[in-house]
């Protein structure tokens, strides 16, 4: 599990905690630099509030959002009417922590944020639980069709596939529409890849396409 | 909810789209939309949206004015060009209260074309070639952008950039482009886009035109798809390049025949040929249209075919070498201000009609068919396209061929509203007149 942890000096306690749990967490400068380009590097963030928890708190909605992640928060008792206030957040601890627990809530996250499965080739990053794909860091619009076969392909680079397999595993085997709709999708996808990445897709010539 | 309108769902909340366009088209081929916000996207897939039809060109009269449109997600697409705030469209089928197909919205009038398509075995792909203007503003007088002319380069071509966004817009909307260039005429430019299945480029099509506009717009000039804006230039027109295929073969793929088509593609263009006459007011609906029907200019206007002759109604390029797939009959007369989805329904009816009642292909037309006298043309059987709407519209009201393709709402709206833009025209004392007759009658 890739955990990124902030801030970098956190207390002695969480520490001890992690240490049992059995993480081991990278801890961060910057809450910044867990944004999108750095994001597909970690599968959650824990961010601890400890004596300055008004303004991580702010800090952390400034963020929330951008980099995806889920986030786990940190907190004494006494801070918790702040969990109200910030969207960003997917889950709490209170103090101390208790090592079990820490580690339970970290898997369900992780499970839930599916991001075990984030698929990545080179700038593209695909995530199959929400449909988004980000290119370079920016969104890329898809219908979904685009969005399964980009995905079929990335998930099995070097393999090349012919129409009519991509056609009956992306498709489905009875679409109506033959084997020319895979062409179609895919000078839509190489389009909305864009010229520098359209080669990504090969075509091999009288036998189909290949990925990479 | 299908995996599809699932899609949608969770793009709509990833992306945070603030409203979503329901796009669907008149009668004549307007683009119309309904804006809904994401808390209302569920329903409008369960039910459909309800609007009220009756203001809507074509759609109803008032005691039947409740109309649903109900949106296809595969047709789901993020817009371009409105990054600061953004909302996505889909593309809808209108359906009556009782959830029957609506047969006024020419998207299910396609439709129902393209079923006899499918049920013959056959899938039905288009490419267009879209013409366009660029004038300075909407005014009364088209103001042209430049002198240039085919292939021009900068700097005459000013508006290149203007192209290249547009072309820019048109991709990241999965409208692949094939390439563009300007036209003959001054301010005149020309995008071709790559083939897709026939509802999809109906769609496209629709998209294009916007986009053009969004685009031009947004730069402060004006872009037209006005048939002849300019007396002495040439018009736009959209030539459309047609072929159906039987699963991945290209059914018009005859490579052993004179013609480079297969019986099937003959029969096919033999059906465009027959019918040509009767179907030109859906291709060339305005007054406007068939001023760009002339002979001098790159128009088509007798009925031919040819393989390499620009001037024909229909050419069969010459197909490359090993690369059967690219056999296609491109039909010429069409102009860019037509519907597109009516447009694409009478042609795939007329060429269906040709397969089914195996119509034998003409002999192919002489180089150019300008050039001959009426008595050569009338020996060999070459009949021209109606010289005016007026024309037109007589000649598909005989038609039983474009009643069935378009059904009866479309067919008795279409040429009501048609014969009154006529009357209207009819009325109309012209600059040519005044010039000509003023003075000396």
């Amino acid at each position: 599990m890739d955990v990124a942890l902030f801030p970098k000096d956190p207390s002695e306690s969480l520490l001890a905690a992690l240490a049992l749990a059995g993480i081991h967490p990278e801890p961060v400068d910057s809450l910044e630099s867990v944004t999108q380009s750095r994001a597909a590097e970690w599968s959650i963030l824990i961010v601890e509030l400890g004596d300055e928890p008004m303004r991580r708190m702010r800090h952390l909605a400034g963020i929330a959002g951008d980099s995806g992640l889920p986030v786990l928060v940190v907190a004494e008792g006494d801070h918790l009417d702040l969990m109200s206030q910030v969207t960003g957040v997917s889950d709490f601890l209170v103090t101390p922590v208790n090592p079990v627990e820490l580690r339970l809530r970290l898997l369900r996250l992780q499970r839930a944020s599916g991001s075990e499965e984030l698929i990545i080739f080179k700038d593209l990053q695909l995530n199959p639980l929400t449909y988004q794909a980000h290119l370079d860091g920016a969104p890329l619009d898809l219908t979904f069709m685009e969005y399964e076969l980009l995905r079929f392909l990335v998930e099995r680079q070097g393999r090349v596939w012919t129409r009519d397999q991509l056609l009956s595993k992306v498709w489905g085997y009875d679409y109506f529409g033959g084997a020319r709709t895979v062409d179609v999708h895919i000078r839509r996808l190489r389009a909305k890849l864009g010229e520098e990445r359209a080669s990504w897709i090969t075509t091999v010539r009288s036998v189909g396409y290949r990925w990479g | 909810m299908s995996k599809q309108s699932d899609y949608v769902l969770r793009t709509v909340q990833e992306r945070g789209i603030r409203f979503i366009r329901l796009w669907f088209t008149d009668v004549q081929g307007f683009l119309k939309s309904v804006s809904i916000s994401p808390q209302e996207l569920e329903t409008a897939f369960d039910e459909g949206m309800t609007f009220d039809g009756s203001s809507i060109d074509g759609y109803a009269r008032r005691q039947e004015a409740d109309m649903l449109a109900v949106p296809d997600p595969a047709t789901f697409q993020v817009l371009p060009w409105r990054r600061e705030e953004q909302v996505a469209r889909m593309f809808c089928d209108i359906v009556t209260p009782d959830g029957e197909p609506f047969g006024g919205d020419p998207r299910t009038v396609l439709k129902r074309n393209l079923q006899r398509a499918t049920d013959a075995g056959f899938t039905f792909y288009v490419a267009p070639e879209l013409e366009y203007f660029y004038f300075a503003d909407s005014g009364p007088e088209p103001k042209v952008l430049d002198r240039g002319g085919y292939f021009d380069l900068t700097p005459l071509d000013v508006a290149q950039e203007y192209r290249r966004a547009t072309i820019n817009s048109l991709e990241q909307m999965g409208i692949p482009v094939e390439h563009s260039h300007h036209e003959v005429a001054p301010s005149q430019h020309e995008i071709i886009v790559r083939y897709t299945d026939a509802l999809t480029m109906a769609d496209n099509i629709m998209s294009f035109r916007l986009t053009v506009k969004e685009v031009a717009l947004s730069s402060g000039i004006y872009a037209t798809f006005m048939p002849k804006p300019l007396e002495k230039h040439d018009g736009s027109g959209m030539h459309l390049h047609l072929s159906l295929f039987r699963g991945e073969e290209n059914a018009f793929f005859g490579p052993d025949r004179a013609s480079g088509l297969s019986t099937t593609g003959e029969q096919f263009v033999a059906g465009l040929l027959r019918h040509a006459p009767e179907l030109t007011a859906i291709t060339n609906q305005w007054v406007n249209s068939y001023k760009r029907l002339v002979a001098g200019f790159e128009a088509p206007i007798y009925i031919t075919w040819g393989r390499n002759n620009q001037s024909a109604l229909v050419r069969v390029p010459t197909a490359k070498k090993n690369k059967p797939a690219s056999v296609r009959a491109e039909y010429r007369s069409p102009d860019s201000a037509a519907n597109p989805y009516l447009a694409l329904a009478v042609l795939l009816a007329a060429g269906l009609e040709g397969i089914e009642h195996e119509y034998e292909l003409p002999a192919e037309a002489p180089g150019n068919v300008f050039e001959l006298t009426a008595a050569e043309r009338s020996r060999l059987g070459i009949n021209r396209l109606p010289e005016t709407l007026s024309q037109a519209l007589d000649l598909m009201e005989r038609s039983e061929l474009v009643h069935r393709a378009l059904g009866d709402h479309v067919f008795d709206w279409f040429l009501r509203n048609k014969r009154k833009e006529w009357e209207l025209y009819s009325h109309h004392v012209s600059r040519f007149e005044l010039d000509t007759y003023l003075p000396v009658l």
